[in-house]
């Protein structure tokens, strides 16, 4: 029995840090619609800093002195990224802001190893907090109880100054309807600007304040930003009481999902918000999001499949890709056969992402799922390559039936969330499955026949069925299939009320993505001749949407451009450099700053306008012939 | 009788993407007066006032507010001049209260507009001074107009743009629609108002522009535009 009772305060405990964290995500996620992803890393920073501080300065002003001043510097640090990188890219495509603050995280993650070093650092005790309270029988750490008090002050404290402040009345008004507060004469920037600060200041708070019960390392902000995102989505987005319920609840999962349920306790917390999703598609507190206020006719050239010359252009480059082994070495070709399946990766969750206007965070689940489809044919049931390559994306077609039903239910923020949970979900078994998967160590020893064998012939092999899946699918994205996509992502209503099975179409879409992104797992397994649970991760579903981000979301085939750009980038990043996180961190913010429509978007910009100025030497926008307005409103 | 300018606008061209809506408007409101803008769903209204205040960020021509140039300003620095904005879906902040709603509008007084205080706002609307403390997202659809409009004067604006002010009402919330918009105009605010309900315009209005396919059709005071039955068939009958 006390054993019970002082895990449950440990999990208390711990929902206060994870609380302060998600608050700040929270707020940030409601005013700017920014997902803060480098969010983790103002927590990590916050720890570091605060080490850094209480090292230096003595005695108990100097502990709790420390541990302000650091969050204080990590804010300081957030406005200025806020200024100037995020103020930049605030009117780019929804989601550009998450790829501008992955770059940021992984620039962090380098620069906290450059500064502070590999190892595991042990920070001091909080004065006053150093010893145990007994209870029952049982020692709880003081700082825990020190912890667990200021969880619900720190609520109270948000509650007075969102609800007594003019500052807090802007925020909860600007979360609902920005462009309205606007109108009514309050500045954005300034409003965004402090948001984004106040934010930040809580979640490095919280890592400050995590350096007495825990080691700081580098990989601290990968470890919290899921559990955040987590705890925001069950909360419910922009609720602060949610963030409080929720954090308590993920804590205690965490605390007794071990306990009782050892077996599936990674899993556990994703399960939970996997059905928290379902049955409440909003969070707990949250409310339905409001319709984003889309000015109509934005995109001002509508997609259209290639012209002759462009095909030309693309047998091209496809006929110059398959002249590559005549030039290249081994270890070229097995780059450049990997860089063709992270293309089929790539255009497949572009695929459901700017055709669907559905943005999967989990979408590496179908990739993995291909990749030990092969497996499990090839080494359990000894097939032959060709129909193991043929039949393993069926399992990442079934893993995307399955899931895809209940995500197609929810939109935007929401649908991403359920997609990275089940993603998580999967990623669990793999990993904890043993006797199946393997676990840890995985699946080896699957290789390729000898009709498939060798660099040369792989690489073939993989450019081939790239340029077929990469065909394919926009061969779907020009069907009536595809217009039907396209108008249940513009209006869902609309779509609806003309006939369309808006969830039907979307279902199959996300079914089509999945299986795609299966066949790009199934080559990659026979590329690496092993499969791992990192190939359903969370890492490789993020390099995904920088993929895609970066060839550019609004385009038909984008991904293609971002995969390879971004996969060969940060091959030979590796191979160059230590510090390949910093650079590529660096080149993505960069590029987000630089080309704020990604890469093809910004080359689509240019031909258009280049071919405007050559079409007509007036300086009007282009169209103006058209001159009925309709629905001038 | 000639007025100062309160508003000038001229040439102005807007665009959404591709679509052209609206071309060459040019209108004014002077000091004092209360100018309704009519014409059809879909004839461009909505469009110019939300030119007028910068939402419409592809914009071209000139905006003169009080003599001053504010076409290239951003939306909140248009707005603090003076020049108050209610849109026609009234987008009250349904998680805030009543004088929540009324506390993000707030600005600080000016020297040339009438000052509004919450109670004086109070006075204007009575029902709501009745729900302080309610929620904007459980009151009726007349309530929410009346708090939209409320809103807006807390920024004690010289001007107001009124978008379709009467539109879903009640006749008897019309009514006090109608004498509201009177108090303002006799606190010295301007008001320029988008109808389609022409005996609504008329009870409060000064003078009248029609708009058609985002242009100007007619200007003229109210008694000029009862002197044109053609004028009102063409482009205001439906």
């Amino acid at each position: 029995m006390g054993f019970y009772f002082v895990q449950f305060l440990t999990g208390l405990a711990s929902a206060s840090a994870l609380f302060l964290v998600a608050s700040g995500l929270s707020i940030i996620f409601g005013v700017t619609r920014i997902v803060n992803f480098a969010h983790g890393a103002f927590y990590m920073l916050g720890a570091y800093i605060a080490f850094t501080l209480t090292e230096r300065l003595s005695g108990a002003f100097g502990f709790w002195g420390g541990i302000l001043i650091a969050a204080l510097a990590v804010a300081v640090i957030g406005v200025i990224v806020e200024m100037l990188l995020l103020r930049r890219i605030y009117s780019s495509p929804e989601l550009f802001q998450l790829l501008a603050t992955f770059g940021l995280t992984l620039m962090v993650e380098d620069l906290v190893v450059l500064i502070w070093g590999p190892d595991d650092l042990l920070g001091r005790r909080a004065p006053g907090f150093r010893g145990a309270v007994e209870m029952f029988g049982q020692n709880v750490p003081s700082y825990d109880l020190f912890m667990i008090v200021l969880g619900p002050v720190v609520l109270g404290i948000l509650w007075l100054l969102f609800h007594r402040t003019r500052w807090g009345i802007l925020v909860r008004a600007a979360t609902q309807d920005r462009d309205m507060v606007a109108a009514l004469g309050v500045n954005q920037k300034w409003l965004f600007t402090s948001v984004f600060g106040a934010g930040v200041f809580l979640a490095a708070l919280g890592g400050a304040l995590q350096i007495p019960r825990d080691a700081v390392h580098h990989a601290l902000d990968l470890r919290i930003i899921v559990e955040v995102f987590v705890v925001v989505v069950i909360g419910g987005l922009g609720s602060i009481t949610g963030a409080f319920v929720a954090a308590v609840l993920v804590a205690e999962l965490n605390a007794f999902g071990i306990l009782i349920l050892p077996k599936v306790s990674i899993v556990l917390v994703f399960l939970v918000m996997a059905v928290v999703l379902i049955v409440r598609p909003y969070g707990l507190f949250g409310k339905p999001e409001a319709v984003a206020r889309k000015t109509p006719g934005l995109s001002v050239r509508p997609w259209a499949p290639f012209t002759r010359n462009e095909r030309i252009a693309c047998l091209v480059g496809v006929a110059l890709a398959a002249l590559l082994p005549l030039v290249a070495g081994n270890y070229a070709l097995t780059v450049g056969a990997e860089i063709a399946i992270f293309v089929i990766f790539a255009a497949s969750l572009h695929f459901l992402m700017s055709v669907g206007g559905l943005a999967s965070f989990g979408h590496a689940a179908y990739f993995g799922l291909g990749a030990y489809g092969v497996a499990f044919l090839a080494k359990l049931a000894g097939l032959p390559m060709i129909l193991c390559l043929a039949l393993g994306p069926l399992l990442g077609l079934a893993g995307a039936a399955i899931f895809g039903f209940f995500a197609v239910q929810l939109s935007g923020v929401y649908f991403a969330m359920l997609t990275l949970a089940f993603a998580q979900i999967v990623w669990s078994i793999a990993f904890q499955w043993v006797p199946v998967t393997g676990g840890d160590n995985g699946i080896l020893g699957i290789w390729p026949e000898q009709w498939a064998a060798g660099p040369a012939r792989f690489y073939w092999l993989s450019l081939g069925i790239a340029v077929a899946v990469v065909s394919i699918l926009r061969i779907i994205v020009f069907s009536p299939f595809g217009y039907a996509l396209r108008g249940t992502r513009d209006s869902l209503l609309r779509s609806e009320s003309i006939g369309i099975d808006a969830k039907r179409i979307q279902w199959t879409a996300f079914v089509i993505a999945g299986t795609a992104a299966g066949i790009g797992g199934s080559l990659f397994a026979y590329l690496k001749g092993s499969v791992f649970p990192d190939n359903i991760g969370i890492g490789l579903s993020v390099d995904a949407l920088v993929m895609v981000l970066l060839g550019g979301v609004e385009t038909v085939s984008g991904a293609v451009i971002g995969a390879i750009v971004f996969k060969a980038l940060s091959i030979w990043l590796v191979s160059q450099t230590d510090w390949s996180k910093l650079i590529l961190g660096g080149v993505i913010v960069l590029i987000v700053v630089a080309f704020p429509k990604g890469i093809v978007g910004m080359i689509e910009t240019w031909r258009h306008s280049w071919r405007a100025r050559s079409d007509a030497p007036s300086a009007k926008p282009a169209g103006l012939a058209a001159s009925q307005p309709e629905g001038a409103e | 009788m000639k007025l100062e300018a309160k508003l000038e606008v001229s040439g102005l061209n807007s665009f959404y993407g591709q679509a052209h809506i609206l071309y060459d408007v040019a209108l004014g409101v002077g000091a004092g007066e209360v100018v309704a803008l009519l014409g059809r769903n879909g004839a461009g209204k909505s469009t110019t006032f939300r030119s007028i205040v910068g939402l419409v960020a592809q914009r071209e021509g000139q905006i003169l507010f009080e003599g001053q140039e504010v076409a290239r300003e951003p939306t909140y620095a248009i707005v603090r001049k003076g020049l108050g904005y209610v849109p026609e879906e009234r987008r009250i902040f349904t998680d805030l209260t009543v004088e929540e709603n009324l506390e993000v509008g707030r600005q600080p007084r000016r020297d040339n507009a009438a000052y509004w205080t919450t109670e004086k706002l109070f006075t204007l609307f009575p029902n709501l001074g009745e729900m302080r403390n309610r929620p904007g997202g459980r009151m009726s659809g007349g309530e929410q107009q009346m708090l939209t409009i409320a809103r807006t004067l807390m920024g004690n604006p010289s001007l107001v743009l009124l978008d379709e002010p009467s539109e879903g009402l009640s006749p008897k919330i019309v009514e006090q629609m109608a004498n509201a918009i009177l108090t303002m105009k006799k606190e010295g605010v301007s008001i320029l108002l988008s109808e389609q309900n022409l005996h609504f315009a008329r009870l409060i209005s000064d003078r009248a522009y029609i708009m058609e396919r985002g242009r100007i059709r007619f200007s003229g005071t109210m008694a000029e535009l009862e002197a044109r039955p053609d004028v009102r068939d063409q482009y205001l009958a439906v």
